[in-house]
């Protein structure tokens, strides 16, 4: 059941971002905490390509952080100032194609794991009784709340480079999702590389790579093959077993795109001091939380505020958290590798050191991916008045802080907590209603 | 009890020998230099009323070599210092107030070698390798905090001083420039400054400074200099400046035409103080009482001569000794009265005054462009740094062409917490944004590095004669930092030393043609050397956002709240297993209860040991008795291990 209206929407999104870039006039998007991170400033990113300009390292000087990729890419753009109105406004268009890109990426992803769903679904004989309930176009949904969530336009408007870390991601589940290894390789690399934090999505994409995409429990199918005929004893077994050749082309590409990324990195920090900064001011300032920049999330004020013996103590555990949660995910949902690597990135989002809007917009995105599988979620009306809440008071609240000072800090860090507390229970009630469904489905076979 | 009288033959022998080392060590003494010390005072009336002192005291010692290390009058730690450290050179200013640079001048030697930026200023010049430089200069930083009793220890921190390469003085990487803007000077600093005199303050010109006199002024800047070499030995100057609101001799004041008088002073009106005789190991005591250009210009201008009693004003005594003044065009620009202190005495004390015949309105002359700086924005995240230059029109009086460019040399070191992009430097001429390598000649950045670095910027800039006015603005984002390195009060915010603005095409030095150069006045052969005009630009202000100082507990326990709860309830539902539960709901269903259990085995009735329930609750209990020995076990090993370790 695909949605009326798509393109026009698609359109209407685009037009909506382009009207915002072109006329918006100049927002201090830019500036806001929520939207860039020092990692994703494009001000810091001129900034670092005004440095490399006057041949001095891009990283000297705390204040960029990011890939030399991005500052070989974006760098140029950046240097010539419109003055006055925005002043990134080359920057932003790019911005705009990226998200276009990310949405159809997404679209398409959709499309794939239906095809997927359809075809398990129908091999258990199961598809009326799932489909009365629900069957829309997940993949057209996805894209639309990618495309319409407000924070997506922020991010994409607010110059900072998230929607590019975002598009990686996608690019890296769609490649795993169409089994296009070099693809899904390169996503991979360059997510990595930009933000360190997609490294943990290895997981998914092996077993994306080695099974295909999401299907029901083996259980199921193993249960559904000893009731049938042994006619489709043959049709299980194929969708069991782990196709080694893919995974072993993926990681080929992916030393291949690594060497290929590390090569152009040493090219362009050639002059200055090379990769050893670049790895200690990219993702040692990622792991060390040395800005202590109020952001929306919990980490920055726990750092501000924690004694000076305990912050290293910290510092392992709470990097620690996003490891230790990787394994029991993988183990329980090793068969739905793409609602994997949604609730990594939305464990990411929560937990990373310098979280902002983007992140959530890119894992918001990919739940609509799984919106016929979640559509007996609970606590739905709760959580998306809690963004809601939480989106409206943080503006709120940083302003009084910050600009008019009668608030203080933690007014502003409330509003943190909140929307961490939020966000686990998006990630909580998503696992438990995803392996919900499984069971029910594993029921609805005739054992 | 006297001693016993020694033998006579013995006292004879004694003094003999006393005899034949004292006329050895004169005989060295004679050959070898010696080590001087000379103190000096110059006196000068402000156009705003108010009255300039400025104490000069030298001690300099011969090369280390040819004296080896005692010393007569040259301060015993000062040497010290400089042969521990292999200081080359050093100056540590301690100044509250702002030079008025309007009023006062800005294009004498007074103002460009001696008004200094509030707080404290130390930058040393090291005669090391550059890999021993930074090690050595915790040390000095340390030392002098000692010496000084001032805070000059928190310079020690890599993020309060900077390597300026040619901004603030030329160097081939050898000096370090700290500020601290906020310390505060008083006596305590001004004790061991005095210690350091072979007189202190007991006797010769040091003993005008009467603390409460001097405290009371507009601006206090006391001063240590140091230059040491190989050839020289140690040259040591300690000067001493004040601007002080003079109390007037009487009641009868000159009113000008606007409005405006003059007082009339003298030296023990100033200071509360009469000068009673020299410091008897001084070589040189003098005191000087200097006009500047303005007065010269209008006593020139009414056609009588400079003498000391002339239509204007008059001194209460007549000096020794007139010289004139030459700037570096060979315009006669000052005039100073000398007075020599040798020949006055306790019984005949010395003062000097100045009594005004006539009003007078003059002007100091003021450096090509007045500098100044200040923030832009509000809130506490972001901000600009502008610094402003206003023509003086200076170049007008010098006739230069309209055409010609007047070079301005700007250093500026900002804290690491003001994060400063420099890629938004913006430069506007008479309200014109120019783009920036119009005006930029030269430009030498070292960005600030979080907790590590400050900022440091050089520029040359060059701007056209004819502009009026000009503009530079900065963009920078304010840092948060972690509360303990917030200073106690947090919310009157941080300071941003004073940037110095220097004009490298325009030379202050004064030229004394009539003088003897056996004179051998240190304090006119400092301002006959060749001194750049610089002028250094207001401290600023920059508060800075705080967090709440009394939660760190309540952060601590609100943040590991909630990622235990996220961490515990994901891990509860990856764990729950539907199928198993309803299971045990049905199971549960046909088992007798817990309590029904317990009080069964209370009244002793025998359980039915073939039922499940049962056997999995002792199973259970075993494994919880288990679990709690288990622990304890653990507990008690951890104790004795911890309290024997």
């Amino acid at each position: 059941m695909a949605i009326r209206y798509y393109w026009p929407m698609v359109a209407a999104a685009i037009g909506f971002r382009f009207v915002l870039v072109l006329f918006g006039g100049d927002l201090h998007l830019a500036s806001r905490p929520e939207v860039s991170t020092p990692l994703t400033s494009l001000r810091r990113l001129a900034e670092g390509y005004w440095l490399k300009q006057a041949s001095m390292s891009p990283y000297s000087g705390s204040m960029y952080h990011g890939s030399p990729l991005l500052l070989s890419v974006l760098g140029p753009l950046t240097s010539n100032r419109s003055g006055g109105k925005n002043a990134h406004v080359y920057c932003s268009l790019i911005f705009v194609a990226v998200d276009f890109l990310a949405a159809m990426l997404i679209q398409a992803t959709g499309r794939i794991l239906q095809m997927s769903r359809n075809r398990s679904l129908k091999s258990l004989d199961l598809t009326k009784a799932v489909n009365n309930s629900a069957n829309v176009s997940a993949g057209d949904i996805a894209s639309l709340i990618y495309l319409w969530n407000p924070w997506a336009i922020v991010t994409c408007v607010g110059s900072c480079t998230s929607p590019i870390e975002n598009l990686m991601v996608v690019i890296m589940i769609y490649g795993a999702c169409s089994r296009l290894a070099p693809l899904a390789a390169f996503g991979y690399v360059i997510a990595t590389h930009l933000s360190l934090y997609p490294a943990i999505l290895i997981v998914p994409v092996i077993l994306l790579l080695g099974y295909g995409p999401d299907a029901p429990t083996t259980k199921v199918f193993l249960l559904k093959s000893s009731s049938s005929s042994k006619s489709d004893m043959r049709t299980s077994l194929k969708i069991q077993r782990f196709s080694w050749m893919t995974v072993l082309h993926f990681i080929f590409w992916l030393f291949i795109w690594s060497g290929y990324v590390l090569l152009l990195s040493s090219i362009i920090l050639k002059k200055v001091d090379g990769l050893n900064e670049m790895f200690e001011k990219t993702y040692g300032f990622i792991l060390t939380v040395k800005d202590l920049s109020p952001n929306i999330g919990v980490l920055w004020y726990f750092f501000a505020e924690v004694f000076d013996f305990f912050r290293s103590f910290f510092l392992t555990v709470f990097n620690m958290n996003i490891i230790f949660m990787v394994l029991p995910l993988a183990i329980r949902l090793k068969h739905r590798p793409c609602f994997l690597a949604f609730v990594y990135t939305a464990i990411v989002a929560m937990l990373k050191s310098y979280p902002s809007a983007g992140d959530s917009a890119l894992y918001l995105g990919l739940l609509g991916l799984f919106a016929n599988e979640l559509a007996e979620m609970q606590f739905t009306f709760f959580l998306c008045f809690g963004y809601i809440g939480v989106s409206l008071h943080s503006p709120v609240m940083h302003n009084l802080w910050i600009w008019r000072g009668t608030g203080n800090a933690n007014f502003y860090f409330a509003t943190g907590l909140a929307y961490t507390c939020l966000q686990t229970v998006l990630v909580v009630e998503s696992v438990g209603s995803m392996i919900k469904h499984d069971r029910k489905l594993r029921l609805l076979v005739p054992s | 009890m006297a001693p016993p009288p020694p033998p006579s033959g013995t006292v004879l022998f004694l003094y003999l020998l006393l005899l034949f080392l004292l006329s050895t060590a004169a005989a060295a003494s004679a050959a070898a230099p010696e080590e001087e010390f000379t103190e000096e005072l110059l006196l000068r009336p402000l156009p705003d009323r108010k009255a300039l002192a400025h104490f000069y005291f030298r001690s300099s010692a011969p090369p280390a070599a040819t004296v080896g290390r005692h010393h007569h009058l040259f301060p015993k730690a000062i040497s010290q210092l400089v042969k521990k450290y292999h200081i080359s050179e050093l100056e540590l200013s301690f100044t509250q107030g702002r030079w008025n640079y309007e009023q006062w001048g800005g294009f004498d030697p007074m103002s460009t070698s001696n008004a200094k930026p509030p707080g404290v200023e130390l930058w040393a010049v090291f005669d090391l390798p550059s890999s021993e430089i930074d090690a050595t200069w915790k040390n000095l930083t340390h030392t002098l905090s000692g010496l000084f009793c001032a805070s000059i220890n928190f310079l020690e921190s890599s993020t309060a001083f900077s390597a300026p390469r040619w901004g603030f003085k030329l160097n081939e990487g050898n000096l370090r420039y700290g500020a601290l803007p906020r310390e505060a000077v008083c006596t305590e600093n001004l004790t061991p400054w005095l210690k350091l005199l072979p007189c202190r303050d007991k006797a010769g010109i040091a003993s005008l400074l009467y603390r409460p006199s001097i405290y009371k002024g507009y601006y206090h800047s006391q001063k240590l200099k140091l230059r040491s070499s190989q050839s020289l030995g140690i040259i040591l100057d300690q000067t001493l400046t004040v601007v002080l609101q003079p109390n007037t001799i009487n009641d009868k004041q000159l009113h000008s035409n606007l409005g405006q008088l003059q007082p009339s002073w003298s030296m023990r009106h100033l200071f509360n103080r009469k000068l009673s005789g020299k410091c008897l190991v001084s070589k040189y005591s003098r005191i000087f009482i200097e006009f500047d250009k303005g007065i010269v210009d209008k006593v020139n201008k009414s056609g009588s001569d400079l003498s000391w009693n002339n239509e204007f004003f008059v001194l209460s005594n007549g000096p020794d000794r007139l010289i004139k003044g030459l700037n570096n065009l060979e315009v006669q620009s000052s005039f100073i009265y000398e007075y020599d202190v040798s020949n006055y005495s306790e019984e005949k004390p010395f003062d000097v005054g100045i009594t005004w015949k006539l009003p007078l309105i003059w002007s100091c002359t003021p450096s090509p462009f007045h500098a100044s700086r200040f923030l832009m924005g509000s809130g506490n995240e972001r901000g600009s740094i502008a610094l402003s230059f206003t023509s003086t029109n200076l170049q007008k009086i010098f006739g230069s062409p309209n055409d010609c460019s007047i070079k301005a040399v700007i250093f500026q070191m900002v804290p690491w917490y003001v994060k400063v992009y420099y890629h938004s430097l913006e430069i506007f001429i008479d309200g014109n944004r120019k783009t920036v390598s119009d005006v930029v000649d030269k430009i030498h950045v070292t960005p600030s590095e979080d907790k590590l670095l400050p900022g440091t910027l050089e520029m040359l800039l060059r701007f056209p004669c004819s502009m009026q006015s000009a503009t530079l603005t900065l963009d920078f984002d304010k840092g948060f930092l972690h509360i303990d390195e917030y200073p106690p009060d947090a919310n009157q915010g941080f300071d941003i030393p004073s940037a110095l603005v220097s004009f490298p095409e325009f030379n202050s030095a004064r030229n004394y043609p009539e003088i003897d150069p056996l004179l051998g006045s240190p304090l006119l052969e400092n301002f006959q050397e060749d001194t750049v005009v610089k002028s250094y630009t207001e401290v600023l202000l920059v508060p800075l956002t705080t967090p709440d100082f009394s939660m760190p507990y309540n952060v601590i326990t609100f943040t590991c709240t909630v990622l235990a709860l996220y961490f515990g309830s994901l891990l509860n539902a990856l764990r729950r297993r539907i199928g198993e539960e309803e299971r045990e709901l049905t199971k549960t269903a046909t088992r007798h209860g817990l309590i029904r259990l317990l009080l069964a085995k209370l009244r002793g009735q025998k359980v039915n040991p073939t039922e499940s329930g049962s056997l999995s609750e002792s199973t259970g209990s075993k494994k919880l008795l288990f679990k709690v020995v288990l622990v304890a076990v653990a507990a008690v090993l951890f104790h004795y291990f911890s309290n024997n370790s």
